[in-house]
């Protein structure tokens, strides 16, 4: 095995134990915790495809910033392990059976993509996550498109103050 | 040497180089504890601490012993887990800064070219962020395992104090940024040194005074001590600490205060450049050397203003800091951004 076998396995145990660990913990704080560490996971694995800015954009977007908001409502509503609702039975059940179902979905999925066959994950050789590439695709072939998006978060922000302005 | 198709010899080079960064760190933010209280000492008249050893010198490892030697308190309603992984994060982050920082030029070891820098990503600053932003955690994790009123408030409130100002610091950057047109440090540094280029003060000079706003806000450094204002929260974020945890917390804001200023000695005043020198006439190591020095100097006077400004000026008041942040500082680096895109745009 190579360097990048063991990093990719490794990091991916990691992500899937951390997003099980967000699922079962019984408490909100430790759930956010290990949505953190899957984020971690996952900026290595854009690491591994020599993607450097993507990894850096969602830990400081995703684990910095939002995960913090998280944490910061969390924290100031004070819900601990016992105040959580419990279901019953036959709703875990449902759910179960429903995610289950998902899953098979989307692995069958993937099987049988035309655009994933025959395709190999660029580990090292691949540079358009490269910041320089990344920067001249996004402002050269996409620029409508990106322009577009930063209108909307634009009026997401200025709408996020209209609503909180208390008068 | 090469086992699984690695340079060993890579490694271990990386590993003694971080060896030796992470404890001159941890020794260069031993003794700003000390110059923190001879600072304070002068600018308030009096003598400081003197009598451990000659001047005093020792001071910092007595307080050290005394922080280790200590009885280790951990509160019975505390969350145990998270109340001991706060500090040790807290630590962590402040000292992961130092990756990417450029301490020196290039020294030839054993026949081997050794750049003095443990990491040259082409990310280098987005990483300083990143890292800054991970920090956040020790300080919520920390006040919120204590189960504490007054810990969870300081918590908040530097959590949001670090949010905001990291807003304004980064659209500060991007003015840099458009400059260099480099996220490498080590880039950035080289063109400051280049013959005919001034540093970067020079050609941002409102972007360097918002920078070191916000790097102040972000140690939470007086006057941005909100999350351990005594007169309001007892003690801040660390109040039901003990110990060595507390000394972790007080520590990394040591360890954040020296990355800080060789971040921003190198943004902005030429990292290891020695000033009306140019270093090519020097041999290749004694070079590397000198501007490793050079560059210790800068992170210095930096940490010196720091505390000047810490003895200074007294506390804003929450709203106060808040407005300063959003109202005053994000604006002032929008305009700073625009009049730097207008330059940039007119000489093309």
């Amino acid at each position: 095995m190579s360097i990048t076998e063991i990093l990719f396995f490794f990091l991916s145990a990691l992500a899937i134990g951390s997003a099980i660990m967000v699922l079962v913990s019984k408490n909100p704080v430790y759930s956010v915790l290990w949505l953190v560490a899957v984020f971690f996971a996952i900026s290595g694995h854009y690491i591994l495809l020599n993607a450097q800015f993507l990894a850096i954009v969602n830990l400081i977007v995703y684990a910095g910033a939002i995960m913090v908001l998280f944490l910061f409502v969390i924290m100031l509503m004070n819900l601990n392990a016992h105040s959580e609702p419990q279901k019953n039975l036959w709703m875990k059940l449902a759910g179960v059976i429903s995610g289950g179902c998902f899953l098979m979905v989307l692995v069958s999925l993937v099987r049988q993509a035309n655009e994933l066959s025959n395709k190999k994950a660029l580990t090292v050789e691949g540079n358009i996550g490269l910041i320089k590439n990344l920067g001249k695709v996004l402002f050269n072939d996409y620029v409508v498109s990106f322009e577009i998006t930063s209108v909307l978060f634009l009026s997401a922000m200025i709408g996020a103050i209209v609503i909180g302005k208390k008068d | 040497m090469t086992l699984l198709a690695f340079d060993w010899l890579l490694i271990i080079e990386k590993l003694v180089l971080i060896a030796i960064i992470v404890f001159a760190s941890l020794g260069i933010a031993l003794y700003t504890t000390f110059a923190e209280r001879k600072v304070a000492a002068i600018l308030q008249d009096r003598p400081g601490p003197e009598r451990a050893g000659p001047f005093g010198l020792f001071q910092p490892f007595a307080d050290g012993l005394k922080l280790i030697m200590k009885e280790e308190i951990i509160p019975s309603s505390a969350n145990r887990n998270l109340f001991i992984l706060g500090p040790g994060l807290a630590m962590t982050a402040a000292l992961m800064t130092c990756a990417v920082i450029p301490w020196g030029g290039t020294v030839s070891l054993f026949g081997r070219e050794i750049s003095l820098q443990i990491a040259d990503i082409n990310i280098g600053i987005l990483y300083v962020f990143g890292v800054v932003s991970v920090g956040i955690y020790g300080m919520m994790i920390g006040g919120w395992a204590s189960n504490n009123k007054f810990s969870l408030m300081a918590a908040l409130r530097g959590a949001s104090q670090a949010i905001s100002y990291e807003l304004a610091m980064s659209i500060a950057l991007i003015a840099l940024l458009m400059t260099t047109g480099s996220l490498s440090l080590r880039t950035i540094v080289e063109q400051q040194m280049a013959l005919g280029h001034l540093w970067n003060i020079a050609y941002q000079p409102l972007g360097f005074i918002l920078f070191f706003i916000c790097a102040m806000a972000e140690c939470n450094r007086t006057p941005f001590d909100l999350p351990e204002a005594e007169n309001e929260l007892n003690f801040g974020y660390h109040q039901e600490y003990s110990s060595m945890k507390l000394g972790f917390y007080l520590f990394s804001e040591y360890v954040n205060m020296i990355m800080s200023s060789a971040v921003m000695a190198s943004l902005y005043f030429g990292g290891y450049d020695i000033p009306f020198f140019n270093e090519s006439v020097l041999p290749q190591n004694i070079a590397a050397l000198v501007g490793v020095g050079a560059l210790l100097i800068k992170i210095v006077i930096f940490i010196f203003v720091f505390m000047w400004i810490r003895w200074t000026i007294p506390r804003f008041r929450y709203d106060q800091l808040m407005n300063l942040g959003w109202k005053s500082l994000i604006p002032l680096a929008l305009v700073n951004m625009l009049i730097t895109g207008a330059f940039i745009l007119a000489r093309m």
